[in-house]
């Protein structure tokens, strides 16, 4: 089998070839032919649009990409302008960016780190994409957020509300518009005091995943500060669908609220489970049995349907509001599409105005000037009031919406309804908050890349 | 050479000319062109194209050879990753350690599932490496999150300052070959070109010639022989005084190790490791890998893995707007009506392209790309020496089931 037949000539030649196949990467060293990594030098400008296309969050996912198409559609100046209009921040002219018409590339994160990796760094490898955006999951950002920071550009994060975006895994590249975990607690507990009292026993189911343990500890620590006793806290596996062997045991605790600590497929089951097991009708300890999910989303509402009436949960921004800027974004995404838009095309819609409005003000590109332009920036007219992207740890800090499932609906988008509007002042924390993962985070320095 | 036939020999020097000039060759398109999307030779996708086919050629040691269809290999990968993404946090930022690291993980966690799972065959042994499988997915998700990072993952972060390193405060580390950045590229601008020599690229190669060629070697081996000898008929094996046991360990524990070296690599170029990496379409997805290349032959699995990481990669990304930019030529009727039969097959439509692929190469290639090869050849070259076939036959064998 074996047939030796080394020559002098042969192995010259064969150890010429594996040196050279060696040495080859060792030769070549990083070459910086421009400023920061994917200088847009010609007429154009590529985003990278990285959004699930395929897996649980699809449906999010798809409609942020409508709202991304939308804004580059505003950007170059073209539709009615949206919240360009009302935006409190003038520096966009609807020329594109910097003069250059904006392109943009998208990608699946198929709401896995890896594919969302993967896709994230063929935009800025292959495509040559400026900024990346999207996504509908917290690991995701995570991941693709470190990334960003890594390749030197900028990340503005989709729909993420774990407290860990910004908290513990924050980035000097990474940018979050969305609210998070502790601000949903802070902005519900006043709102459940007022409607159920201060003396409720809480049980917590919660998905048994990073998102899940970051809002459970939020909400625990807001309603415990009101007089509420937590029960019991009890983790689901994220992939369960039937969650009737978890609700058994809550009426044996003793407890009078059910905290659903669950999005998306999750809570939908698990809330229908709720209350088909006729939580809602039961009397515990005198009161109405109560139950509350602290993150809300329009699309997770019409999942569940008649269920979510009177259910008091928290959300980022809903199209029923009535100011300037949501009104103009409503009008325009509906023009464009026929139905109103998401709370994920609301975020993604703003992130992306607010990235072209950062570069237009900074003058340049370059990842670091931008994160200056943003760091600190105070803005108004983009649909949740005075916003303030707070420059320690990269989080806006805006008004949070109380909502309830609303008992008689007019139409398949109108299931939620507005029941507070929480001022900012009382979500806001300081950044090393323990909760956010202490003294410890840091953004660490930013990054231009090449 | 190199204790190989001269067609192996031939066949390891192509996969080394393919492997090297990688760079020009998924390039061919003029970067202006509209045919660029059809690029594949940037370093992130060559990187997972060489991964991934280490990984593929480790899967077909076990399954190509000995039959055993494991159902959850993607577990060696994910367990590989993290034990090289904690050498990187821990001890130090050169890929080395951390890729030796990931290979032993890998290989210890295996001798534990393989040791179970192998008093099984057929089935049952696939759905308890499923089971396995799953459950390891299932621990780093939640269970685990303090040694894994749960949902997030794990990461290199500012506050990690590992063993043999000199950080600067708040400095986030960067995997490294002894000083060589993992993501340094030299690129080459020809005409209207742009090629990309990446480090990372060219160390993954590596990795994946040196396993080429133990594949080879394990494949030619008198131990290859007896893995073949336990495929195509166990119960004879046992009769005649044979333990198989020791032999389909061995394979299970070599294949889980490569699966370990693939993890490790993933971690060496991008420096993250989520628990997804384990789940059970990952395990599917070299399955297919293996069975679209060729089950059972050398170059089959890298093929296959290339094939199918060019779709995930390239046909995922057609949206609809590049599709109006294709079809821009046509009067606007036709234009609307040829994007709306090609939509469903690309963007987030490249699950239903793979599947029909697939379809038609288990239907109509048995032997998976690899057979199409060797038909094309035969069509063109036609004085067949007899001696020829019979060499064909030899150096592959046709897949268990």
């Amino acid at each position: 089998m074996t047939k030796s037949n080394f020559t002098r000539r042969g192995l010259l030649k064969t150890s010429a070839i594996a040196g050279a196949g060696v040495a080859l990467p060792t030769i070549f060293t990083a070459q910086s032919a421009h400023a920061f990594t994917n200088e847009p030098t010609g007429s154009s400008v590529t985003l990278g649009f990285n959004v699930p296309q395929s897996g649980p969050y699809a449906d999010e996912g798809a409609d942020e990409l409508r709202a991304y198409e939308l804004a580059v559609e505003h950007l170059n100046g073209g539709g009615d302008g949206g919240m360009m209009n009302t935006f409190s921040s003038k520096a966009l002219q609807g020329n594109g960016i910097l003069g250059k018409e904006v392109k943009y590339v998208t990608g699946d994160t198929q709401t896995k780190s890896d594919a969302a990796r993967a896709s994230a760094k063929s935009m800025i490898e292959k495509d040559g994409a400026i900024m990346i955006t999207g996504g509908s999951s917290s690991g995701v950002a995570v991941a693709v957020q470190a990334l960003c920071q890594e390749a030197g550009v900028i990340f503005m994060a989709g729909l993420t509300h774990s407290n860990d975006t910004t908290g513990k895994d924050r980035k000097a590249n990474g940018f979050r518009h969305f609210f998070n975990s502790y601000m949903s607690g802070a902005a519900l507990a006043p709102v459940l005091a007022a409607n159920y009292g201060t003396d409720r026993k809480a049980y917590h189911l919660t998905a048994d995943y990073n998102w899940g343990y970051t809002t459970e500890e939020a909400v625990k620590a807001s309603t415990e500060a009101m007089g509420w006793e937590t029960v019991a806290a009890v983790k689901t596996p994220l992939t369960q669908t039937d969650f009737s062997s978890y609700i058994a045991p809550v009426l044996q605790s003793g407890a009078d609220t059910l905290v659903l600590n669950h999005y998306g497929g999750n809570m939908v089951n698990s809330l229908t489970n709720a209350v088909q097991f006729g939580l809602r009708d039961k009397q515990v300890n005198g009161k109405d049995f109560q139950i509350i999910v602290p993150l809300y989303s329009r699309l997770m509402a019409k999942g569940a349907g008649a269920n979510v009436k009177g259910i008091f949960g928290s959300t980022n921004w809903h199209w029923s509001l009535t100011d300037e800027g949501s009104q103009a974004f409503v009008k325009s995404f509906g023009t464009k599409y026929g139905f109103p838009p998401s709370q994920a095309a609301h975020t993604t819609y703003v992130q992306a105005l607010l990235y072209a409005d950062a570069v237009e003000r900074a003058g340049s590109f370059a990842p670091c000037a931008v994160a200056e332009a943003l760091e600190d920036f105070e803005f108004d007219g983009m649909g949740n009031g005075k916003t303030l992207y707070r420059g320690a740890d990269h989080q806006c800090f805006k008004d949070v919406l109380v909502v309830k499932g609303k008992e008689n609906p007019d139409s398949e988008f109108d299931l939620l309804e507005v029941v507070e509007v929480t001022p900012v002042d009382q979500v806001m924390y300081s950044p090393d908050h323990p909760q956010m993962g202490g003294a410890e985070a840091t953004l660490g320095t930013c990054n231009n890349g090449a | 050479m190199l204790g190989l036939n001269k067609k192996d020999f031939r066949l390891l020097m192509i996969v080394l000319g393919l492997t090297m000039l990688a760079p020009f060759i998924l390039n061919p398109f003029p970067s202006s062109s509209g045919l660029a999307q059809f690029n594949a030779g940037y370093p992130d996708l060559m990187q997972r194209f060489v991964i991934f086919g280490i990984f593929a050629i480790g899967f077909n040691i076990l399954f190509g050879l000995t039959g055993y269809l494991s159902f959850g290999h993607a577990a060696f990968l994910g367990v590989g990753s993290y034990g090289a993404m904690w050498m990187m946090k821990l001890f130090s930022l050169n890929v080395i350690p951390a890729i030796i690291m990931g290979v032993i993980v890998a290989g210890i966690f295996a001798v534990a599932v393989g040791y179970v799972s192998l008093r099984r065959s057929g089935i049952y042994f696939s759905i308890l490496t499923l089971a396995f499988a799953q459950m390891s997915y299932a621990l780093a998700y939640s269970v685990l999150t303090p040694i894994t990072g749960g949902e997030t993952g794990l990461q290199i972060k500012s506050t990690d300052s590992p063993l043999l390193s000199n950080l600067a405060e708040g400095e986030i580390g960067r995997a490294n070959l002894f000083g060589m950045d993992m993501r340094a590229s030299y690129e080459m601008a020809v005409g209207d070109w742009l090629f990309t020599f990446n480090a990372g690229y060219y160390i993954a190669a590596v990795f994946m010639l040196i396993s080429f060629y133990l594949a080879i070697r394990i494949f030619r081996s008198p131990f290859g022989t007896m893995l073949r000898a336990v495929k195509s008929n166990q119960t004879r094996m046992y009769y005649t005084g044979l333990n198989a046991r020791p032999y389909t360990l061995a394979a299970f524990v070599i294949s889980g190790m490569y699966a370990g070296l693939a993890g490790g690599l993933l971690v060496a170029m991008d420096t993250q490791v989520g628990p997804e990496r384990m789940f059970w379409t990952a395990s599917g997805e070299v399955v297919l890998m293996t069975i679209l290349g060729g089950a059972g032959t050398l170059i089959g699995p890298v093929l296959g893995a290339g094939a199918i990481k060019y779709m995930e990669n390239i046909l995922s990304k057609i949206n609809k707007d590049i599709l109006h930019q294709w079809f821009a030529f046509l009067p606007d009727g036709l234009e609307d009506f040829i994007i709306t039969l090609v939509y469903p097959f690309i963007g987030k439509g490249w699950h239903l392209t793979l599947g029909l692929i697939f379809m038609a190469v288990v239907i109509f290639l048995p032997g998976g790309l690899v057979e199409g090869g060797q038909r094309i050849k035969r069509l063109f070259s036609r004085k067949k020496k007899p001696g020829d076939d019979e060499a064909d036959k030899a150096s592959q064998s046709t897949p268990a089931e």
